[in-house]
């Protein structure tokens, strides 16, 4: 009997390639073509400047060089801005940049020129040598300029706003002034990013002999690369393949598409009929990739003298960067997934999205949550110091409570659905936190602390993760004669074990061995019909769409075994690649069901005869019947009408040293609910590594830029990713398990999980050992030191926030 | 800057136990020959600047981050590349084998600069305490596990090496 996998910590099989440096990523491919080309990019190093001259002429007839291209050199859709992808009613003002500069640029780091030659080296050397000439213009850097609006980022683009989008649940305002007590609070969050270990990739092939086009991209949409390459080089779609290969790590960034030079390589690869290859360094990956989590929120909250939100009101200030290619998905995130676990009977949100001449800002892990976390857990925290209660008896107040499900917020959702949580157990989450972390014993610990002079604090913070966003995914799966079975999925595998996990859940719907079972992800070939990997997605889509085409292709199975063993199909059961009929010793091979699937005229093997003409069928009936199609096959996709909710609790205990207000992790617990598990490993390395990120954001990492736009810190020198040195030692995990009931295996996403409680549990756990607000994240020593300063004279620091 | 053709040289390096020639620049970095010349792409380059450690090799048995070094510089070396951790009979070192047993890698980019890394470390210290194999590791950056089982996958790799199964 086969032993069930979905459940079990099933080591990866993707290790085997990865570990003996057999990894396949793009920069490793077409490594051994003689004719492979290779190119670099002008960048602007100003943040706001009209081009007023590009000069080339020094470049075209050095050695090595094959082509240069600027805007000039672009026709018909390529010269064209690049696609807003995702388009709202309420971004009035979207703006998209050009593949390369048309007479403006407006971030460090936009492409002007894309020199292609015969090495790295060579075009790096003929980047150096083009002459731009500009005209300077004074840049909008950081929201407080981006609201000033004395400047504007784009001339056609009043008070520099992009967009302005308000949701609202009842009457917030009124609730509030009504409320027996109110707080108002400003929240900041500074700018981060992903920062995969891999950058951006692009190589292309033209093969004239077909004319087809295939991109390797190092992407999280091989199917959305390959609608804007087909779009933009003016190809029927059918003449592009688009081919992720391994990709070392994407967290948001890779999502975004076509970069310019997505579509630069595969059109330098056609005109010059050689393969190219663009491969970003790490500093440009800084200044030309994207950032996330700027915002800028003032809260108004209304509530009685149990801590119970009556009325929550939420104005917030979103920096985009130079550009909106991604839209408003990472506000529209905040101002929903701001509410988490809790049920504030009137809500009213309202951001605004602001331009200014830094990067694009587009979804990093987490997308928009660690700051509208951030806003909801400093709120409780807030509202639970005014009136003197624990912080997790006031929270409890709030929740909405596990007989409330299906629980409406009466809001819209990033993905244009209600936003309508599924299930979860907010109660049991929380109780199990306690117990994790000792919450309850954490005053003693805090006494004996400081009778060795030791300051210490803790913190908790609880989000809700709207994961598995539609539209949908798909899968196929096919049984190959030798009993292999080989699927394939659309959406794209960064890291996350997609070809263990797929494969796990194959092995099970099926009966079949796992070793038998391959997973193919990202290949437009292979599953021209996706969507991509974000928003943690993948197990929640692909895993349900493989699921029920594993279940198509065992209803085939089942159907033509019962016709060979001449048994009922509900007598039958498969187990190890193997039917049988149960009770007897009948039995028949996977391997021999797909032969027979498939009517033949010619012998292959030994085996295939048997599926020969005089061997099988009713000579009376046609040898594939009217509603049947030959091979042993199942293809199926899964579509839900909205996202699951995942959710979590964070807690964590610091000590903050007296002297060098040095922040140290003492003690970090996670309590984590995404439904049913598929491998428990792969999902608590997936919270590992969203916690490691989260310590970065909340402690290390920001975007240092200078009043004139220049990225201070664009390298790992200067940019604190966090080592091993910096992340807790141990991090304590529990699991709750309460299935989706929007899915056929109950589950629902955890890629970024792990990130979203950061900021704010930090934040919580600094305040309760420092005794004053922390209201803006990141929060270095240096920092902490300066409140310290600031609050030495206060005797009740919280007042100050109360009205 | 001339922009005649760039002087070559004939190299001989030296990794894995075989002989590579190839004809390379003076400033061609060694990570780029071995990914590109050599076909070593095991290698991953991160950074480009000698903070990421993905770039790790062996140069004579000790960690050298190949993005700071010339192929140049690399003629008189031995140098041993991920591709060249695994034993002779195809199985995974110990070494590899811990990250396998202890799930050490997700997107497996920085993955060869830690097995290279932790290959030296290892010999140097068989038996690490936990505190000595974060140590070990803490010149290395992964985005993706925050650590916590590669710190587990050494202790494993250590426990593996010295027979202990």
């Amino acid at each position: 009997m086969t032993t069930k996998l979905f459940g079990a910590k099933v080591p990866r099989v993707e290790d085997q390639r990865f570990l003996r440096g057999q990894g396949r990523y793009v920069d490793d491919l077409l490594h051994d073509d003689p004719r492979l080309l290779h190119s670099a990019v002008l960048r602007s190093p100003h943040a706001h400047a009209r081009i007023t001259d590009i000069d080339v002429s020094d470049v075209l007839d050095l050695d090595g060089i094959l082509a240069v291209w600027t805007w000039d050199d672009l026709t018909g859709p390529m010269a064209e801005p690049l696609p807003l992808l995702i388009p709202h009613p309420t971004l009035t003002h979207g703006r998209t940049q050009y593949a390369l500069a048309k007479d403006e640029v407006n971030y460090v780091g936009e492409a002007i020129v894309f020199v292609v030659a015969v090495d790295r080296y060579v075009a790096e050397d003929a980047v150096s040598r083009i002459r731009v000439s500009y005209d300077h213009l004074e840049p909008v850097v950081g929201i407080d300029a981006a609201r000033a609006a004395q400047r504007l980022v784009h001339d056609d683009v009043p008070g520099n706003v992009g967009a302005r989008m308000e949701q609202e649940n009842g009457d917030a305002r009124a609730a509030i002034a009504a409320a027996p007590h109110v707080l108002t609070l400003d929240l900041d969050i500074e700018r981060s990013a992903c920062t995969p270990m891999e950058g951006r990739g692009t190589v292309a092939r033209w093969d004239p002999d077909t004319s087809r086009l295939t991109v390797w991209s190092s992407t999280q949409t091989s199917t959305g690369v390959r609608g804007c390459v087909a779009a933009k080089l003016g190809l029927d779609l059918a003449k592009v393949d688009v081919v992720t290969p391994d990709v070392g790590g994407g967290f948001g960034v890779k999502v975004v598409h076509p970069w310019p030079e997505e579509l630069l390589v595969p059109l330098a690869a056609m005109t010059l009929g050689r393969p190219v290859k663009f491969t970003e360094d790490r500093r440009e990956h800084f200044i030309s990739s994207a950032h996330e989590r700027a915002q800028q929120h003032h809260v108004e909250v209304g509530f009685d003298d149990d801590g119970r939100v009556l009325g929550l009101d939420v104005e917030f200030w979103h920096d985009h960067g130079a550009y909106t290619p991604y839209g408003l998905i990472v506000p529209i995130i905040t101002s929903t997934q701001l509410l988490g676990p809790y049920k504030p009977q009137n809500y009213r949100v309202v951001f605004e999205s602001l331009y200014t001449n830094t990067v694009i800002v587009t979804p990093y892990r987490g997308a928009g949550r660690p700051q509208g976390c951030f806003v909801m857990e400093r709120t409780m925290d807030a509202i639970s110091a005014y009136l003197g209660k624990d912080r997790t008896e006031v929270r409890s107040t709030n929740f909405i409570q596990p007989d409330e499900f299906p629980y409406e917020h009466g809001l819209i959702f990033q993905d244009g659905r209600e936003l309508t949580y599924d299930s979860g157990d907010y109660p049991a989450s929380l109780a199990k936190l306690k117990e994790l972390v000792g919450w309850d014993e954490f005053e003693d610990f805090r006494a004996e602390m400081a009778a060795q002079g030791r300051r210490v604090g803790i913190g908790l913070a609880c989000y809700v993760e709207g994961t598995g966003v539609g539209p949908y995914e798909g899968a196929h799966v096919h049984i190959e004669t030798s009993g292999k079975v080989k699927v394939a999925t659309g959406l794209t595998t960064q890291g996350q074990g997609h070809q263990t996990a797929f494969a796990q859940i194959v092995a099970d719907t099926l009966g079949v061995r796992f070793e038998d079972v391959e997973i193919t992800t990202g290949d437009t070939r292979k599953m021209p019909y996706a969507v991509g990997t974000f928003a943690s997605r993948a197990a929640v889509m692909s895993g349900s769409a493989i699921h029920l085409a594993a279940l198509r292709a065992k209803e085939k199975a089942l159907r033509i075994a019962a016709e060979a063993l001449e048994a009922s199909e509900e007598d039958l059961e498969i187990a190890d690649g193997v039917v049988s009929v149960r009770g007897t010793d009948a039995t028949i091979d996977l391997g021999t069901v797909a032969v027979l699937s498939n009517p033949l005229r010619y012998a292959f093997d030994e085996a295939s005869k048997a599926a020969t003409q005089f061997s099988v069928g009713d000579p009376g009936k046609p040898p594939v019947a009217e509603d049947d199609e030959p091979g042993l096959e199942g293809k199926d996709f899964y579509s839900p009408p909205r996202s699951t909710f995942a959710n979590g609790m964070h807690a964590v205990i610091v000590e903050t040293d007296p002297e060098t207000a040095e922040i140290t992790i003492l003690k970090y617990a996670v309590v984590h609910d995404c439904g049913h598990l598929i491998n428990p490993m792969i999902v608590e390395g997936q919270i590992h590594g969203g916690v490691a990120q989260g310590v970065g954001g909340a402690l290390y990492e920001r975007m240092a830029y200078d009043e004139s736009g220049q990225l201070l810190n664009a390298s790992f020198m200067d940019f604190l990713m966090p080592y091993v040195t910096e992340v807790p030692t141990t991090i304590d995990i529990d699991h709750l398990e309460t299935p989706s009931p929007l899915n056929p295996l109950g589950i629902k996403g955890a890629g970024e999980a792990g990130v979203i409680p950061s900021a704010a549990v930090f934040a919580a756990a600094i305040e309760d050992a420092e005794g004053f607000p922390i209201t803006a994240m990141p929060i270095s020593p240096s920092e902490l030191f300066d409140l310290r300063l600031a609050h030495a004279d206060e005797s009740h620091p919280l007042s100050e926030e109360t009205r | 800057m001339s922009s005649q053709p760039e002087e070559l040289h004939d190299v001989r390096l030296h990794v894995n136990g075989s002989v590579h020639e190839v004809r390379v620049p003076a400033r061609r970095l060694l990570s780029d020959a071995l990914r590109h010349d050599c076909g070593l792409t095991g290698t991953h380059v991160g950074c480009e600047h000698g903070v990421c450690g993905a770039c790790t090799i062996l140069v004579d048995g000790t960690p050298v981050r190949s993005c700071l070094m010339f192929a140049v510089s690399a003629v008189d070396a031995e140098i041993t590349t991920v591709e060249g951790l695994t034993e002779a009979d195809g199985s995974l070192s110990p070494v590899q084998q811990g990250f396998s047993d202890c799930h050490g890698l997700q997107c497996g980019f920085c993955t060869p600069g830690f097995l290279t890394t932790i290959t030296a470390g290892l010999r140097d210290n068989p038996d690490p305490s936990e505190d000595e194999a974060r140590e070990m590791i803490a010149g290395n950056l992964c985005r993706c596990t925050g650590y916590q089982n590669i710190v587990k996958s050494v202790m494993r790799a250590a426990e593996i090496q010295r027979g202990e199964s």
